[in-house]
């Protein structure tokens, strides 16, 4: 059994908290209790059926106002997977939310309304999924139910929106005909849309391949923490403690030390306290090496034939997530992994329109919710890879100096 | 099976000492809330995993009621002798009368709510930045929002609509003086991942997890433990049943479960059938409001 994480995403009314309502009530994931309370509420709320969304909104003010403010996670399992959803608000003036649910997922469903087809909002939700390069994407054509369950109908929005799958170069997407709140096609195939030939959205998710999704080829490891007892028993015991987030290391491999650049090989490797042959990604180990080299916290460490880039200037697609907007010359820290250090913003190139992935080119200040290219000047050399090709060393945040609060998601370029 | 395959248990493993790391190296003085209960006890588990052979990095902080079960005490006890870590034991009644607060009075009354005066005042006391705790986003829904790394003001309070994104396997752990972080390693863990991982790595725990004959009370269809700290009318019927605890909290406000599962593999299978939430079915406590949890985070709970 895996994990599958994965978020849902579409406009206020497509029926995205009553899709995750329905998935956790199909697959019996909701218990006797928390559906008491939901009813009770539903008739307090003097609304005629059991409204499966009031499962995911979990703030009062939430409850209050009927939308989705902050992501959920939410839990199931099948015999076939360990399921995690991230329940995001689809509001433009949430965007940083979903860009926060969307940065550890597997997969994202899309919900569309088949009476409206593809819109705005789904572009958006498009192109950050693109952005954050998720990797599997699944349109699901919501509210057949009203669209009299017709194969047209959803045929054209397929025709529609693989037109913006192929302008934003998603792959991996999977099309399903729905209705969340009957339940169709989500746990069991629907007899009143035969003519639709895939499996369940369940099914998809069950059966959907993400063994690609974590990078073997490429390796990483970034140093969390050092290791040393200084106990009589472990007097010279000095272990490198971290996760490997990509790749696989063998002992004996030549590795270099960054940024310094250094290099030296594996002495061995600690998986749980016992020494293994090989490690790989996501564990987490601790690594000794051959040389007596000056390793501490944010060191990078990588096999010598396969560096990573080492520089002072990043260009990198932020997605501004705090009120007081970025300029030219604002200071931060740039945490990526372990690695903090401070850096000031040397340019803004472009200011990105996510309606239309249109480039501004005339910006001087980035406001929340906005995704820009810009170029940050570190003050020490920092190890990085390009989040295209290895996303689990190209993806950074930035660091308020004052307020200490996280206000942009980076995408190393 | 493909070699390069980690199946979700380790998984989750590996995520949770990874953030175990972070809080060693992001942070001055980390504290580790210890209940006695199971998520606590993985929690120490899996921390004894991030750090050997080194020492046991943080201190045990026990924030006491006074009204536990005798077992899980005994546990506690042996259990942080076994690590050669320290305990830290504040406890409910002190705070009670330093501050004069009026003790609850009801039929099951908690010092539940209590305990949050107690915990920021020993956070006080060590002045510790981080407190390490086993709640899981899948016990109650404003869990559910709670960041892994969960930022708390001077006052211990929790601001649910202003929380730090948190992206990727990034943890902000800045902090001004005075602030805390609450850590969260088991957030996405489910009750069922916790008995399958104390089984895979033959965690032990207290014995009242296991059926075992108990004199209870009956109030309102849940079972509640004969103790000092509750009032029994004599409308009450004593009995004594075979029960079992699927949460380890105070004997005032946890219901124990009618169950024979004896062993392991018998909780499990328990657990795989049942119909009612963890919290629903043993704990008295969160039935006030809507909005019972939430409203005590944002004060500073765990």
């Amino acid at each position: 059994m895996d994990i599958l994480r994965f978020i849902t995403a579409g406009s206020v009314d497509d029926g995205k908290s009553t899709l995750i309502g329905r998935l956790l009530y199909d697959s019996k994931s909701i218990m006797i209790d928390q559906l008491t309370a939901i009813q009770q509420q539903t008739k307090h709320k003097a609304l005629g059926e059991i409204d499966l969304a009031l499962l995911t909104d979990g703030l009062r003010a939430e409850r209050e106002q009927g939308i989705t403010i902050d992501v959920a996670y939410k839990y199931f399992s099948t015999p076939k997977r360990k399921f995690i959803i991230a329940d995001a608000p689809g509001h433009v003036q949430y965007t940083r939310n979903m860009v926060t649910g969307a940065s550890n997922a597997n997969l994202i469903i899309i919900l569309v309304d088949a009476r409206n087809g593809v819109v705005e909002q789904t572009k958006r939700h498009s192109i950050i999924a693109s952005i954050l390069k998720i990797q599997h994407v699944i349109v699901a054509i919501n509210k057949m139910d009203m669209a009299g369950y017709a194969e047209d109908t959803y045929n054209n929005i397929v025709i529609d929106y693989a037109a913006v799958a192929e302008s934003l170069g998603l792959n991996n997407v999977t099309y399903i005909p729905i209705s969340a709140l009957n339940g169709d096609n989500i746990v069991e195939k629907s007899a009143l849309l035969n003519w639709y030939e895939g499996p369940s959205l369940l099914s998809l998710l069950e059966n959907i391949s993400i063994h690609q999704d974590v990078n073997l080829n490429i390796t990483r490891f970034p140093v969390q923490h050092v290791i040393r007892p200084q106990s009589p028993e472990w007097h010279d015991y000095r272990g490198y403690a971290g996760k490997l987030i990509s790749g696989i290391f063998k002992t004996g491999d030549a590795v270099t030390v960054l940024p310094e650049g250094l290099t030296t090989s594996i002495a061995f490797i600690e998986h749980n306290g016992k020494n293994v042959e090989e490690a790989f990604a996501p564990q987490s180990i601790v690594l000794h090496l051959k040389d007596d080299v000056d390793v501490s916290r944010g060191i990078l460490i990588a096999p010598t034939h396969q560096l990573p880039t080492v520089a002072k200037e990043i260009t990198t697609l932020v997605c501004w997530m705090d009120t007081k907007p970025l300029q030219k010359g604002n200071r931060y820290w740039f945490q990526l992994n372990s690695t903090m250090v401070k850096c000031m913003v040397s340019e803004i190139h472009y200011a990105l329109d996510v309606n239309t992935l249109g480039k501004n080119m005339h910006v001087t200040s980035i406001a929340l919710n906005e995704i820009a290219q810009i170029v940050l000047k570190t003050a020490s050399p920092l190890a990085f890879d390009s989040y295209n090709q290895l996303r689990a060393n190209g993806g950074a945040i930035l660091i308020d100096e004052a307020t200490n609060v996280t206000v942009g998601a980076c995408m190393i370029q | 099976m493909d070699k390069y395959y980690l199946d979700y248990l380790d998984q989750l493993e590996s995520e949770a000492i990874h953030i175990f790391r972070e809080v060693a190296s992001q942070f001055e003085k980390p504290a580790l809330l210890f209940s006695g209960g199971k998520d606590s006890i993985t929690l120490v588990h899996l921390a004894l995993k991030a750090f050997r052979p080194g020492n046991f990095p943080f201190p045990l902080l026990h924030i006491d009621t006074g009204h536990n079960f005798p077992e899980a005490l005994q546990f506690r006890d042996a259990l942080a002798d076994e690590i050669g870590g320290t305990l830290i034991v504040r406890k409910v009644e002190d705070t009670i009368r330093a501050k004069n607060l009026p003790e609850p009075k009801s039929k099951f009354a908690s010092r539940n709510a209590l305990q949050t005066f107690t915990l920021l005042d020993a956070i006080e006391e060590f002045k510790f930045d981080a407190c390490i705790g086993g709640a899981r986003r899948d016990e109650e829904k404003a869990r559910a929002k709670e960041r892994i790394f969960s930022v708390r003001d001077e006052f211990g309070q929790w601001d649910p609509k202003l929380q730090r994104p948190e992206l990727w396997n990034t943890y902000n752990g800045k902090i001004h003086k005075g602030e805390n972080v609450r850590v969260f390693p088991i957030s996405n863990w489910t009750e069922l991942d916790i008995w399958n991982y104390i089984k895979r790595h033959r965690i032990t725990l207290p014995s009242i997890y296991f059926a075992h004959q108990r004199e209870v009370i009956e109030y309102e269809g849940q079972l509640v433990a004969v103790s000092p700290f509750i009032q029994i009318a004599e409308t009450d019927v004593v009995t004594t049943r075979q029960v079992r605890y699927r949460t380890v909290g105070d004997m005032s406000c946890t219901a124990a479960i009618e169950s024979n599962a004896k062993h392991i593999d018998d909780i499990i299978a328990e657990i795989i059938a049942t119909k009612t939430s963890e919290r629903g079915e043993t704990r008295i406590d969160d039935k006030v409001s809507e909005a019972a949890m939430e409203d005590r985070k944002k004060n500073g709970y765990f």
